[in-house]
């Protein structure tokens, strides 16, 4: 085996380690930080490429030696021992990969972006914290680490959302990421305790009895709980719940297009490429559990818990990509179409199994990476505005932005044959179709894919068409207030190199990466499933129908957004959006996100009050009342000891004083001082002694 | 029972009681001399030649009159108001009366009295001088000592004390004024 | 009665008076003269044991009685001394004006 598959541990490590010595580091020292986390990032690149190679080379000899793990006692107790390992198999080293190389370019980016905010030297602390949790997750081979470096990413996420937190919005946010993650994280949690009571290790492979290896699979699929559900299903829809909090899927998407506050290269690094898609990675990782410990063939899909995963991954490709169509903010846009991406990555999981989901997880990193970095470099470009309709014409203004945003968006929009979105959706839309279970997942899923491509074509068209409408600021924005600028377009710049380089890097990797996964030469799935791919044009020829129905849905939803957006450009910033004059009720709900937040504040929050104030009550009433009796009872004890003490202790000693006191002035009176009275004393004693010796002698 | 022991037995009752009871200390003083050479006879019938005559150079000579000294160095001129505590005789009449009682009754009760088995020879000087130096050299030698140490120590209590001179013996600021 | 017996008496009646002067007497040197009288009442036992008694001890008695005088010689010394101090502590020579030292 190669000497970085025994070592794996070292790429979660270097940037956790640049994060230890950023924290350290003074507040000025930004240089010396920029240096530490992207030169981290950079060797975790290097060796997750190394790491990625091994797998490639484990490949001829079958699929058993494209795994390896390194397990290791953590601490024992008792006569068992809680035990931690690492992974690398093909799956966790294409992630490594994605996390690492977009991970850097996001650093690379940052460094620019980032350039005059004076808090520098902390953001890239919690970046590489985070990048390292990311990587954590990602070489795990124990629920137990990957649930640890899942909480520690939340962490980071928190404190990333909440970098620039004198904005209260900002602090919210966060605030709103950190709680509803959490209530996935219990489920996580919830799910992980079962499967320790259930098979007695969390270790995902050991050589047999990993949890997610055939004895244990097996026995959990033969337990039976209650309402025909198996033990296995059971765990598997309690660690879905963690997926879904992580990865912003119905319900609980609430907290991703918030966590857009935070810095944009953060957005670009958790709430795209990476962090969001670690509940995909979950879901890919555990899969085995996922159906059911039963060895079902692919696109049955009769377990529960993928039925589950897929009907949640199409109900959120829809859903989110119906609010975005309506939103103003560039990033709001881009968040929304995330969690729709997200959707599609598990009806991919749900529906054609791993290859599938992380096909698209990997495509949709680099381009929502480089649509976010875009939207970065757009707002930097335009004064930290966000409102797209404070925009447009950026096309001349930022021509790079802008072919490599034109890249991104026809990846995502799926635009056949050169972009990697429309490979790694068409498979998804494809297994979808082969699902026996409904048909209802591939109607969304066409009906999400067609959104996409119309919100996307809706925000090119705002964005970069038309003419600059940015003159006059408006003064409710999203963005930074407070940095006026004059002229109608002469404050918009293309921006730096630092930054643009990430961008042109990631259009590149857009336009690569679908070739891996065609269906004439699957590679990707092949090489996750551990065999070799073969180039065969039949395939091609087989799926055509489906890539035709595709290609007829992008094109129509293009064609619809241009001809509402593009055709007659807009005239003012004010001015109404044409769905919305066309439209109103619909758009506004829609703007309002459908009203899931207000739901959530008339249900969950106003039920968390109202539990919160019985608690308060039951605090005040029955536990203060407790606590008061009790410091009756105490000070009770306290008064009778004390009059125990007075009474008894304090009496006698007072007695005993007194005497002595008593005796002292009796004595005191003897020794007056008078010599003459102690004379008379010795001479009282001389005569006792004379009368008591002369009649001792007379009658002793 | 000689005269000799009544006539000096006498004086000596007699001189005492007058040093204990008159009122002036001067007169006390002159009585004591009565006393002390009261007893001088009383050795001298004894047969104690040299202590009587030690007794009247030591007590009449030296003692008596430093007493008397004392007594007029002593003056204040204001008078000894009274010269007796307030129920001083009761105190000291009872506690002499109870030492009186196991005195005499001790005395009275001694029986069986052996004569003197040969006959007295009496010491003269020389034979005291002889064995002062060779029996009683050590006492001799330990009362020199005291009497030297005595006679430091009265000069020392009896000096008038200067003003910063040794401290001590004196409160601060209580300095009499001679 | 044997031939000391009558010393003996007188000795204690010296002794009783001296001690009953040095108890009543509030004068310090008045209380001083009684107890020379007591030391002089123990020196004439000495001397009359000395003259009567049964042993032949020639002079072991009269040594008694010589070191008595010595001793009662440096005790009046001494205590003269501490009169004439106390006297010019207190401008009296009354013992009540010792009393100080006392519980």
């Amino acid at each position: 085996m190669h000497a970085i598959a025994t070592h794996i541990w070292l790429i979660p490590l270097l940037p956790l380690l640049a994060a230890g010595v950023v924290a350290l580091l003074p507040k000025r020292a930004s240089t010396a930080a920029i240096g530490l986390a992207t030169g981290s990032m950079g060797l975790a690149l290097v060796l997750s490429l190394a790491a990625f190679l091994a797998t490639l080379g484990g490949h001829a000899d079958g699929a058993a030696h494209a795994t390896h793990i390194g397990n290791f006692d953590w601490f024992r107790l008792g006569t068992g021992s809680v035990r931690l390992g690492f992974l690398l198999d093909p799956l966790g080293a294409v992630m490594l990969v994605m996390v690492s190389f977009v991970g850097l370019l996001i650093f690379i980016f940052s460094i620019g972006y980032m350039a005059h905010d004076p808090n520098r030297t902390r953001f890239f602390c919690f970046l590489a914290l985070f990048a390292s949790a990311m990587l954590g997750v990602v070489v795990a081979n124990s629920l137990l680490l990957l649930f640890a470096c899942w909480e520690v990413m939340g962490v980071a996420s928190y404190l990333l959302i909440g970098f620039w937190y004198h904005k209260p919005s900002a602090a919210v946010a966060a605030k709103k990421a950190f709680l509803v993650t959490r209530i996935g994280d219990i489920g996580l949690f919830l799910g992980m305790l079962w499967m320790y009571h259930a098979t007695g290790t969390l270790l995902f492979f050991d050589d047999g009895r990993g949890c997610l290896e055939a004895d244990a699979l097996t026995q959990l699929g033969g337990t039976a709980v209650r309402g025909g559900l198996t033990a296995a299903t059971g765990i598997a829809l309690l660690l879905l719940v963690g997926a879904i909090g992580k990865s912003g899927q119905v319900p609980l998407h609430v907290w991703l297009p918030d966590a857009m506050e935070g810095p944009t290269p953060v957005s670009a690094l958790i709430h795209a490429a990476t962090m969001v898609a670690a509940g995909v990675f979950l879901v890919a990782r555990v899969f085995p559990l996922m159906t059911g410990g039963v060895d079902t063939p692919v696109g049955e899909g009769t377990s529960v818990a993928l039925q589950a995963v897929a009907g949640v991954g199409a109900l959120t490709a829809v859903f989110a990509a119906c609010l975005a169509v309506a939103q103003q903010d560039i990033k709001r846009i881009l968040a929304y179409s995330t969690v729709s991406q997200l959707g599609y990555m598990f009806l991919g999981l749900g529906t054609g199994g791993v290859a599938v989901g992380m096909f698209h997880l990997i495509t949709h990193a680099f381009f929502k990476a480089l649509l976010f970095l875009g939207a970065g470099s757009v707002i930097h470009g335009c004064h930290e505005q966000q409102d797209i309709r404070w925009m447009g014409g950026l096309r001349r203004l930022m021509p790079v932005t802008y072919a490599t945003y034109a890249v991104g968006m026809m990846a995502l929009a799926g635009v056949p044959l050169f972009f990697s979105g429309f490979w790694s959706k068409d498979e998804i839309l494809h297994a979808a179709w082969s699902w026996a279970p409904s048909r209802w997942p591939f109607v969304l899923g066409v009906v999400g894919a067609f959104l996409t491509a119309f919100y996307m074509t809706r925000q090119m068209a705002e964005v970069f068409f038309g003419q600059y409408r940015g003159g006059v600021r408006p003064h409710v924005g999203h963005g930074i207030p407070e940095a006026t600028h004059g002229g109608t377009a002469g404050g918009v710049h293309e921006s730096p190199g630092v930054m643009t380089v990430p961008l042109v890097l990631l259009a590149g990797s857009t336009l690569v990466l679908g070739w891996l996964g065609t269906p004439a030469w699957p590679w990707f799935e092949a090489y996750l499933n551990g065999h070799s791919a073969h180039l065969d044009f039949g395939r091609l020829a087989a799926a055509w129908p489906m890539m035709l129905v595709s290609v007829v849905v992008v094109a129509l939803g293009i064609g619809t957004g241009w001809w509402v957006y593009g055709r007659r450009s807009r005239v003012g910033a004010t001015a109404p959006d044409p769905l919305e004059s066309q439209f109103p009720r619909i758009f506004r709900g829609l703007q309002a996100r459908l009203y899931v937040d207000e739901l959530y504040d008339a249900t969950v929050v106003r039920l968390h009050h109202v539990v919160s104030m019985v608690c308060g009550w039951m605090d005040e009433l029955v536990l203060g009342g407790l606590v008061t009796l009790v410091g009756l009872g105490s000070r009770l004890a306290a008064f009778s000891a004390r009059s125990l003490d007075e009474l008894l202790v304090n009496l006698g000693f007072d007695a005993g004083c007194a005497s002595t006191r008593w005796g002292g002035r009796g004595f005191s009176w003897l020794q007056n001082g008078s010599a003459q009275r102690y004379l008379g004393g010795l001479g009282l004693g001389l005569a006792t002694l004379a009368i008591l010796v002369l009649w001792g002698w007379r009658h002793g | 029972m000689t005269p000799w022991f009544l006539l000096f037995g006498g004086l000596v009752v007699v001189g005492a009681l007058g040093a204990m009871a008159l009122r002036n200390p001067v007169h006390c003083g002159l009585s004591l001399v009565v006393t002390f050479v009261g007893l001088a006879g009383t050795y001298l019938d004894l047969g104690a030649d040299f202590l009587g005559l030690a007794q009247i150079l030591v007590y009449v000579g030296a003692v008596a009159i430093l007493l008397v000294f004392v007594m007029l160095l002593t003056r204040t001129g204001r008078g000894e108001s009274p010269e007796v505590r307030p129920g001083g005789w009761w105190w000291g009449g009872l506690v002499a009366a109870l030492v009186a009682v196991g005195l005499v009754g001790a005395l009275a009760s001694v029986s069986g009295w052996k004569p003197r088995s040969e006959p007295m020879t009496f010491p003269t000087v020389r034979d005291l001088g002889v064995a002062l130096m060779t029996d009683f050299v050590l006492p001799l030698q330990l009362v020199g000592v005291v009497l030297t140490a005595a006679m430091i120590g009265a000069a020392i209590l009896a000096l008038p004390e200067r003003r910063g001179g040794r401290v001590g013996r004196t409160p601060k600021g209580e300095e009499p004024e001679q | 009665m044997n031939p000391a017996q009558p010393y003996l008496f007188l000795a204690a009646a010296l002794f009783i008076i001296g001690m009953a002067g040095a108890l009543a007497r509030r004068n310090a040197i008045l209380a001083l003269v009684g107890i020379e009288l007591m030391l002089n009442a123990a020196n004439l036992s000495f001397v009359a044991f000395w003259r009567h008694g049964p042993h032949p001890d020639p002079q072991t008695g009269l040594m008694f009685a010589l070191f008595s005088i010595a001793i009662a010689g440096a005790e009046a010394a001494v205590g003269l001394a501490l009169i004439i101090a106390l006297f010019r502590h207190r401008r009296s020579v009354s013992l009540e004006a010792a009393e100080s030292l006392k519980g």
